[in-house]
């Protein structure tokens, strides 16, 4: 038996070759799109890996507002500006607590799942709304980053930066891939296929489905660290549900095939955004509205399965 | 005692409100298992059409101004009518069957969808449309200063319960429609057309989604994004008192409505938090809510 190549070690490879050059030649705004997407999808893998065991959180941004929340209070109160260091608590922080939840939401499915995420961030939302501390809605600035002591200023510091978030991008990519495509990861293709027969077959779903929650929220905790350094600013925003809700989009429209679909989605939702402040302020979330519904009827598995109809036919 | 009393005004209050939203809500999801995101922006449209009428009707200056309250329950059937068959005949009749989760990401790309529409019709200015709320004027309990459209929207709420309790329990209809929550496909097989039940009961839940966004108009200044809110409150109501059970949205939003009140009073650096707390603490013990029956594990 011919075992199908597997090609994504070298595109995720050439991938981060082409987009550091493009870091360094772009012009900033364009680069910090760029930046902000890649923090995006970080936070859509952690709502994929959900959604291909049939998960849909519709809470995902706590894990992004914790990280970036952690990181930004890390800086702020305790003086830490080592993006290793911040990255180590804010990671760290969403650990732990989606252990703690984890124990709680396991025991949910379908729409109860959505519900009882959306109510955890939107708790989350409502402490720091109210925690004067920290800015209430306003949130607080983050101080600037320093790399293990070098401390770079103005355009070097955003250029580090944005290495910096390719680079865990791709490490984080890879690991899930592997991830995806060991027996774990099948197991939760499986648990969205049939529950009971993985019961069966002597998993324990529970367990299983603990694992993911934690590892998604760990990625979306990274994403949270990345965007607080990136923009520099933190808010409760973050932690509403609309911002869980684009995340939800955005995996719905990529599709949960590979781990580099979201890539694409979560670029396509932040140039879409950039442009409709200027083009179509008061049409695009009808944009995205559309989108979704037409995907969810005629694209049930997301852009990236166009690829694969063509490969099916071949 | 004062406190206490205020409490317990401000939590029926706020409890009403929060239950028109709910029962709409946890109707659609009894009939037609459908966990409507876009309930949110049938409240703002609702809210955007009675400020619209009302500002309309009172703008003419020749009609009796009591009459002005008509405007409330026309801006809801209007909407219920226009919006729900849009939204049930236009896009949700093609994924009947579907999985709950897949027609919860329907009902949020139709959300997104009405929340520009609002935009695109009404612009993004506030709307203003006091007149019904200063009508009545005011009326003082032990001190306390109420006004009188506040115990309106209690009445009009208690109205709407009756109205489901009834139409639900002694009417013809109201059995079949039973029915068709307990066993879709069995009814079927009676002879009972379940589709216009869902049509029927999609329209009537988008109405009342209205209806509460249409009596809170004249109490706020309407604005963009006024339904994001109201929908995860609406839920929390909803999955206090278990999806699809009328007495439960009751029970939920009265216990919303009053801790709510409770800590606005006592403590408000935690209102936001309560709610989606007490929401937290149900799901945690009764993960399907306070007044859902077991489930059928299917296989």
């Amino acid at each position: 038996m011919k075992i199908p190549k597997d090609n994504n070690l070298r595109t995720l490879t050439i991938g981060l070759i082409i987009v550091l050059i493009f870091g360094f030649i772009a012009t900033d705004w364009f680069r910090f799109m760029a930046q902000m997407s890649l923090a995006t999808f970080l936070v859509v893998l952690g709502v994929m890996l959900q959604m291909r065991a049939g998960l849909v959180s519709f809470g995902q941004g706590l894990y992004l507002c914790l990280g970036a929340y952690v990181a930004g209070m890390a800086g702020y109160f305790w003086g830490i500006t080592d993006v290793f260091l911040l990255l180590l608590v804010g990671t760290a922080a969403c650990i732990l607590l989606s252990i703690v939840l984890g124990f709680l939401l396991v025991r949910y499915r379908g729409i109860f799942y959505a519900n009882f995420s959306l109510a955890l961030s939107m708790i989350l939302y409502g402490l720091l709304v109210k925690a004067e501390i920290l800015g209430s809605t306003d949130g607080f600035n983050v101080p600037h980053s320093t790399f293990l002591g070098f401390a770079p200023e103005g355009e070097t510091l955003k250029i580090a930066i944005f290495v910096l978030t390719c680079v865990i991008i791709y490490i984080v990519s890879l690991v899930l891939h592997r991830y995806l495509n060991s027996t774990y990861g099948y197991a939760g293709d499986a648990i969205r296929q049939n529950e009971i027969r993985v019961e069966y077959l002597g998993a324990s779903v529970r367990s299983v489905i603990h694992k993911i929650y934690v590892i998604a929220a760990a990625i979306s905790g990274i994403g949270g660290v990345l965007t607080a350094i990136a923009v520099g600013h933190v808010d409760p925003d973050l932690a509403y549900w609309t911002t869980s809700g684009e995340f939800v989009f955005v995996a719905l429209l990529s599709g949960t095939a590979n781990v580099m679909a979201p890539l694409v989605g979560a670029f396509l939702l932040e140039l879409l955004r950039t442009y409709a402040f200027e083009y179509a302020p008061y049409t695009w979330q009808m944009i995205l509205g559309i989108a979704m519904l037409m995907v969810i009827l005629f694209l049930p598995g997301g852009l990236w399965s166009i690829g694969s109809f063509r490969r099916t036919e071949n | 005692m004062t406190k206490l009393l205020a409490i317990l005004i401000d939590g029926s209050i706020y409890a009403s409100w929060v239950f028109l939203m709910g029962l709409g809500m946890t109707l659609i999801y009894g009939v037609m298992k459908i966990l409507n995101i876009a309930h949110g922006s049938l409240y703002a449209l609702g809210a955007y059409t009675s400020v619209s009428l009302i500002g309309f009707y009172y703008a003419t200056g020749s009609y009796p101004p009591m009459l002005g309250y008509a405007m409330l329950p026309l801006a809801a059937i209007a909407v219920g009518l226009i919006a729900g068959l849009l939204i049930e005949r236009g896009v949700l009749r093609f994924m009947y069957g579907r999985d709950e989760v897949v027609m919860l990401l329907v009902t949020y790309s139709i959300f997104l969808i009405l929340e520009d529409t609002a935009k695109l019709i009404w612009g993004v200015n506030p709307y203003f449309a006091y007149q019904p709320y200063g009508l009545l004027g005011t009326v003082e309990i032990l001190d306390l200063v109420y006004p009188v459209y506040d115990f309106l929207l209690i009445a009009i709420s208690l109205c709407c319960a009756v109205f489901v309790w009834w139409g639900l329990n002694k009417t013809r209809v109201g059995k079949l429609l039973i029915a068709v929550i307990h066993d879709r496909e069995m009814s079927m097989a009676f002879g009972i057309n379940v589709k216009l039940f869902f049509t029927v009961t999609f329209v009537i839940g988008a109405a009342f989604g209205a209806l509460g966004g249409a009596v809170t108009a004249p109490k706020v200044s309407v604005v963009p994004g006024l339904g994001v809110e109201v929908i995860v409150l609406a839920f929390a109501v909803v999955v206090i008192g278990g999806l699809g059970s009328i007495e439960g949205a009751m029970i939920g939003s009265v216990i919303v409505g009053i801790v709510r009140a409770a800590t606005v009073h006592i403590l408000p650096e935690v209102e936001l938090f309560v709610i989606y707390g007490v929401m937290a603490l149900v799901l945690a013990f009764r993960p399907l809510g306070l007044f859902a029956g077991p489930e059928v594990r299917k296989i």
